[in-house]
């Protein structure tokens, strides 16, 4: 099987087989990651260009070290000191991207939408990572391949997602990703932070850690971003993470091997603590090296290639 | 100077009017109507199988001049108009400067007669600078020409503003037009608020920051006996409130764009900024209503909310993007094909929400047949096939979610005092 897209902007328009090409192709990518020399040749001559327009270290540097173990040439942008400041148009700083070569953007932006803009208005691949509050589908990705590495298969797990679930591009990906191999998933929090008619998406909405965590394999946690609380969403970080800071107490709901993840940067004390993120359940420092394997196989799978010539 | 228009389907709603038949203008004037007429010397319009409806007019558009000619000005919208099949429109305030007084209402008028194509109905802001602190000149802007006042573009936050003005306006008999949002409610919103804000990840705009705003302004059009006019009504509770006031007795009236009647926020899923519009376009459920209140009159006219917008400010991020529809030259072939053509709209009721509907609001002379009447005609060919081409508008504003569709039912000919201003999408 060929990945035939030029873009990769959700995990809503994935189909399984495809979601399973990635996280196949991951496989042997995580080998490379773990040898002694950490290159191979596949993607010489590519050019590729990571476009953030909100920071973020962590999978700015999973995507320019996976090129990198590729063989492709990666540039780095930092908008915010060039372009923006300077007023030009977003449509015009990516036509000068274009026209300097590059096969592939990697872009963030804090605004829903913008890659799914950018996409149509250029000849690059690109692929989303982060678009405001609509999708993050690399991180869904690199949880599944995490979920999947532990519990040797996806199908039917009971997967909770814990908190902002109203702004986080993580919940739906994630959403997306493991609903097309059966899972069920809930979704828990404060009632100020699940959206409207979500269950529509075909989850379950919790307000009880204690319900919502009853009997689960997963337990994803997502990141509580202060500014939450200044829009008046909940009182206190203090109220917050005295009900749905992810704690011991909370595991023994679960099944006894539940798996925890967290997307990161984690806020401890606020929405898990530090004991949990430490503990046996965690995979949470997995999960970033599962990013650049799967981020990897990407790359790999859509400026060409086929499974077969990494595997050897 | 006689134009016969010749063996079309005649309706007229303000004359409970519809039948075959054929109509004579003579110096600019509705001379006659029957069968059979006397063609001799006349310019004849053969209206086979067409529609001939008094001249359609839009209460609500934006004409953006003075202050916004990059986005359109007197001369290109009132172009747009006369394509889109309107013999008039009413010109919304908030433009640069906001229209308080006298002398930029008789800019207006002087600009738009100089244009000479459709009527242009000015209308004033209802308060200073349109800051809703203190009310406009009520008086002088009527004296000058205006129909109405609005401060559409945004809300009148005060209650006491809002209160004084359908006070004061009651004794001119005018409507206050209203654009109703919660601010706070709306604050940030991209689209309508529910399932697919949820999915789309943009953030929504409750249906209940319209609805207060009515609710409120309905209830001090009861408290001073004034007119309020709803503008863009796009909530099904919204209708709802409009029909408890009016079984109050309480003087309401309320238009729907084609654009709420037709499109649901779901095709939002690609981003295309020229389906951003505020209010947003709503759910399934929600356009459900609205038709059902079409068909049993809880709406009084549609109108087009016509908000062109420059390239610039639509192609980019969509959060940044201007809000608006460019809507004049489609509002007709949407309603026709949308509507009429898929049996959820009568045709008659499509001809007297076009007309006598927003004339009637307004105490505009016009949307009706009379004998003696100014011939003010739009005739529309309900077989015509043709698609929606922004390219070729004439309008500036080229922001339309309609692009590219094929829509059946355009607007052939429009008349405006006896005199052909446009023919099948061109300026005659």
């Amino acid at each position: 099987m060929k990945f035939n897209r030029k873009d990769l902007l959700g995990m809503r328009e994935l189909s399984r087989e495809e979601i399973q090409l990635i996280l196949d192709t991951a496989i042997p990518m995580k080998d490379v990651i773990k040898r002694d020399i950490k290159k191979v040749p596949t993607l010489r001559g590519k050019a590729m260009v990571t476009v953030f327009y909100e920071n973020s270290t962590r999978t700015r540097t999973s995507f320019e070290i996976a090129g990198k173990y590729l063989s492709a040439d990666t540039v780095n942008l930092a908008i915010s000191s060039s372009s923006v400041q300077k007023g030009e148009s977003l449509r015009d700083t990516i036509k000068t991207i274009e026209v300097m070569g590059f096969d592939l953007m990697v872009m963030r932006h804090s605004m829903s939408g913008t890659p799914q803009y950018v996409a149509r208005n250029t000849s690059m691949s690109v692929i989303n990572a982060g678009d405001g509050q609509h999708e993050h589908p690399t991180q869904a990705l690199l949880d599944m391949y995490s979920i999947r590495e532990s519990k040797g298969t996806l199908e039917g797990l009971k997967v909770a997602i814990v908190g902002d679930i109203l702004h986080s591009r993580v919940a739906r990906s994630n959403i997306y990703g493991l609903s097309k191999f059966g899972c069920e998933i809930r979704v828990v929090g404060p009632s100020t932070l699940i959206p409207p008619e979500v269950e529509r998406m075909g989850v379950k909405a919790y307000y009880s850690m204690e319900q919502a965590l009853r009997d689960v394999d997963v337990i994803n946690v997502l990141r509580i971003q202060r500014e939450r609380q200044e829009a008046g969403l909940f009182p206190s970080l203090d109220e917050y993470a005295n009900m749905y800071m992810l704690s011991n107490r909370h595991l023994k709901y679960a099944k006894e091997d539940v798996l925890v993840l967290h997307p990161g940067p984690m806020n401890r004390g606020v929405e898990i603590s530090s004991e949990v993120a430490e503990g046996s359940h965690s995979v949470i420092n997995e999960q970033v090296t599962n990013g650049v394997a799967v981020r990897m196989a990407l790359l790999f799978l859509m400026m060409g290639g086929s499974k077969d010539e990494i595997a050897g | 100077m006689r134009l016969l228009v010749k063996g079309g389907r005649v309706i007229d709603p303000d004359n409970d009017l519809d039948q075959i038949m054929d109509l004579l203008i003579e110096d600019g004037i509705i001379s006659q109507i029957g069968i059979d007429i006397d063609q001799t010397g006349a310019e004849v319009i053969d209206a086979r199988n067409m529609l001939v409806c008094p001249g359609f007019i839009d209460m609500h558009v934006h004409l953006r001049e003075p202050g916004f000619e990059y986005k359109e000005d007197i001369v290109t919208g009132t172009r747009a108009a006369a394509v889109g099949g309107f013999t008039a429109v009413c010109c919304m305030p908030n433009t640069q400067p906001v229209v308080d007084s006298a002398p930029v209402v008789r800019f207006i008028r002087e600009k738009a007669e100089k244009a000479g194509l459709v009527r242009v109905y000015p209308i004033g802001t209802i308060s200073k600078g349109q800051a809703g602190q203190e009310l406009s000149e009520v008086a002088d802007l009527l004296a000058a020409g205006c129909v109405a006042i609005s401060d559409d573009g945004k809300p009148v936050v005060k209650a006491n503003v809002m209160r004084n003005a359908l006070e004061y306006t009651k004794m001119f008999g005018i409507p206050v037009l209203s654009h109703c949002e919660d601010m706070e409610l709306s604050q940030d919103g991209q689209m309508h608020e529910g399932y697919f804000s949820t999915i789309y990840g943009l953030k929504g705009i409750p249906a209940a920051a319209e609805e207060l705003m009515v609710a409120r302004d309905i209830r001090l059009a009861e408290l001073t006996g004034g007119h309020i006019h709803i503008c863009h009504l796009s909530t099904k509770d919204s209708l709802e409130l409009v029909r408890q006031a009016r079984a109050r007795g309480v003087n309401v009236s309320c238009e729907v764009t084609p654009h709420h009647l037709t499109l649901s926020d779901e095709i939002l899923g690609d981003y295309d900024s020229d389906a951003k519009v505020n209010p947003p376009l709503r759910s399934a459920e929600h356009i459900q209503a609205l038709i059902e209140a079409l068909q049993d009159g809880t709406i009084d006219c549609i109108a087009t909310d016509h908000a062109p917008h420059h390239r610039e400010a639509k192609d980019c991020e969509f959060q940044l993007a201007a809000m608006g529809i460019s809507g004049l030259e489609t509002a007709v072939a949407v309603i026709m094909d949308r509507l009429v053509q898929e049996g959820q709209l009568d045709v008659y009721d499509m001809v007297r929400l076009f007309s006598c509907g927003p004339a009637d609001i307004l105490g505009l002379d016009g949307g009706t047949l009379n004998i003696g009447a100014r011939a003010d005609l739009t005739i529309i060919d309900p077989a015509a096939v043709r698609k929606v081409e922004p390219e070729k508008f004439q309008s500036k504003g080229k922001n339309t979610p309609f692009k590219g569709q094929i829509l059946t039912g355009w607007p052939y000919i429009t008349i405006v005092n006896g005199k052909i201003v446009a023919r099948e999408g061109s300026i005659v």
